[in-house]
């Protein structure tokens, strides 16, 4: 397949077609509109439907509908719009629903959103974070086939410099193991014959045919999770066998904690990157694994401290822990700000370093 | 109800006597004297009688209605409250050879989800929503909604809705009929057996128009509520037709095949 040039929204656009997106629905909000305009054009000549919904509520409705048909769906918004759609979210969880949903957000503060959610109930969503336009192109077709693998939401977590960022892209697909038929899938065939379906968090079935029933049907959901973060996280560790400084850092961030490091790493400074590619499930030991030479575990985020909560919680010393990153914006709040800059960047993990020797 | 408890075994189907193979069972679990029952019976003979059956979704809406979706041999999900449009756009948009339906009270549709209907009718989805009206969010006990006519008792204003202090009901189907796009609009009630039979033709039609692919369809059947209007059981048709049936009347408000 060719290599092009092209911005990561119209990478994810592409990633997402090649996956057999069959539906989107989106409603504009920067930094997101991109993938939205990528999508409207593209889907429908692919032979898929793309609707400019009224609300993001509204789409977020929508795709759930697609995705119940065993069609494969997808949302998007930036944060705020995915604020609006926490409840289906959390839904689609609760009712095993393969929705996925792309967050473009602004600086890195939707960690919490995408992580915990803003839903109800016992819901998780599969969560991952690229660190540049080429691995977004890949981690698309990954939350598609995880969603379906694992029958729940998975959204894929960006940012507006990722999206507007352009890059020459690989477009060779993944090859991934195939996955089941959708036996489950509600399309109205079962209507009449005793076996229709009832679609529902609760899953309490039909008089003639019972589901197990919210007790036994959220335990079941609850398995399933435990599963998940068992077998499904993914992580890049970067020169941290030895590394007595470890930076954690996740998505764009990442980016540039590792050209830092690695510029460091040349100069001899035993610094290393621990970088999440699942946010959920997080990848709690392999960081432990990751940070048992550590004396101090930086964690560079660009918001007021968000996924730092992971990181305490999978270290095996939480006092070793400090934030490093910040609330970084220019003055619209809707883009990048001076933090995310390869000299900050390092002159942020010096200083963590003078706390190390001292 | 504990639907558990008393089901026969799993694919044993037990037909109701009542009219339709779709209904699963003769008990419903809501309360005497209540209209959803007969006009759910109505939507799903109507499915039958027009070969639907195998090739047809339905979307419930939060409310009492959704108390059913256990009994009926249907296809369907039960949406979040006021979605069902939206959702069941999703599933038509992928399989448009479907009848694809919601079932709406007057909180699910006019109260939450204004939005949702509105958007829908405008944009010509192919589907059809009904709407089963008490005036009253009876599943939570009798509570105002959006729909809620001027003196109407509920449990929001035990001495009927004031305008001065609650303000209008929304006359949805009115609004609905209003957007271009909109194939077929009417409104029916269940509250005799004069009632129901046309129910069923304004049914009947709304479907026709979906498979035809001529545009949105809206129907809505007022339903008796007598637990939530605090009247007595036998009382409620005749307080029904006084209230909502009299304030909002009944009868076709669009037919784009007639007209055409």
């Amino acid at each position: 397949m060719a290599r092009i040039f092209c911005d990561g929204s119209e990478a994810m656009a592409r990633a997402a077609i090649a996956s057999g997106l069959r539906f989107f629905a989106g409603y504009p909000m920067a930094p997101s509109s991109d993938l939205l305009e990528q999508l409207t054009g593209k889907l429908p000549r692919a032979g898929g439907v793309c609707v400019a919904a009224e609300t993001e509520i509204e789409g977020v409705n929508m795709a759930l509908g697609a995705a119940m048909t065993g069609n494969r769906a997808a949302t998007g918004s930036t944060g705020q719009g995915v604020a609006l759609m926490q409840e289906t979210i959390s839904e689609c969880a609760l009712h095993e629903t393969p929705l996925v949903v792309f967050t473009v957000g602004r600086m890195q503060q939707d960690y919490f959103q995408s992580t915990r959610g803003g839903g109800w109930g016992d819901a998780r969503t599969i969560c991952m974070a690229p660190k540049d336009v080429p691995e977004a192109f890949e981690l698309t077709q990954r939350v598609f086939h995880l969603a379906d693998k694992y029958r729940m939401p998975a959204i894929l977590l960006t940012d507006g410099m990722l999206a507007r960022t352009q890059v020459s892209v690989d477009l060779t697909p993944l090859e991934l193991e195939a996955l089941p038929p959708k036996d489950w899938a509600v399309d109205g065939t079962g209507t009449g014959t005793g076996r229709s379906k009832t679609h529902w968090t609760w899953n309490e079935g039909k008089v003639n045919n019972p589901g197990p029933g919210p007790q036994k049907h959220w335990s079941n959901l609850a398995e399933k999770y435990a599963h998940v973060a068992q077998v499904e996280p993914r992580w890049e560790a970067i020169h941290t066998d030895d590394a007595e400084v470890l930076i954690v850092a996740f998505g764009t961030a990442a980016k540039f904690v590792e050209y830092v490091v690695g510029e460091m790493r040349e100069e001899g400074h035993k610094v290393g990157l621990f970088r999440p590619i699942t946010l959920w499930p997080f990848p709690e030991e392999a960081l432990e694994r990751a940070a048992a030479t550590a004396k101090v575990v930086g964690v560079f985020e660009l918001n007021a401290g968000q996924m730092i909560d992971d990181v305490k919680i999978s270290v095996p010393n939480r006092r070793l822990v400090r934030a490093i990153g910040g609330i970084s914006t220019d003055r619209s709040g809707l883009s990048i700000g001076d933090l995310l800059d390869a000299p900050v960047v390092r002159a942020r993990i010096e200083t963590l370093m003078t706390g190390v020797n001292a | 109800m504990n639907v558990a408890a008393t089901v026969p075994p799993p694919n044993s189907v037990k037909r109701s006597p009542f009219g339709t193979k779709l209904l699963l069972s003769e008990d419903h679990p809501l309360c005497p004297g209540c209209g959803h029952p007969v006009a759910l019976r109505v939507i799903l003979e109507v499915l039958e009688e027009l070969s639907l059956v195998g090739r047809s979704v339905g979307i419930f809406g939060h409310g009492c209605s959704a108390m059913m979706i256990g009994q009926m041999d249907v296809d369907l999900n039960l949406s979040l409250h006021g979605r069902a449009p939206a959702t069941a756009t999703g599933v038509k948009r992928m399989l448009p050879d479907r009848a694809v339906f919601t079932m709406q009270g007057d909180g699910d549709m006019v109260s939450e989800g204004l939005a949702e209907v509105l958007h829908t009718a405008a944009r010509s989805e192919k589907i059809t929503c009904f709407l089963l009206n008490n005036g009253v969010f009876g599943d939570t006990g009798g509570h105002m909604t959006a729909a809620s006519v001027i003196g109407q008792r509920t449990k929001t204003d035990l001495t009927g809705r004031k305008a001065e202090e609650h303000g209008y009901p929304i006359p949805i189907s009115k609004l609905v009929a209003s957007l271009d796009g909109v194939s077929y609009v009417a409104r029916a009630s269940v509250h005799n057996a004069a009632g129901i039979t046309q129910a069923k033709r304004f049914v009947r039609k709304a479907f026709e128009h979906q498979m035809q692919r001529t545009g949105f369809s809206l129907v809505e059947i007022l339903t008796m509520c007598p637990t939530g209007w605090v009247s007595k059981t036998a009382d409620g048709p005749a307080y029904m037709m006084e209230t909502l049936g009299q304030q909002m009347g009944l009868g076709e408000l669009k037919d784009s095949l007639a007209a055409g």
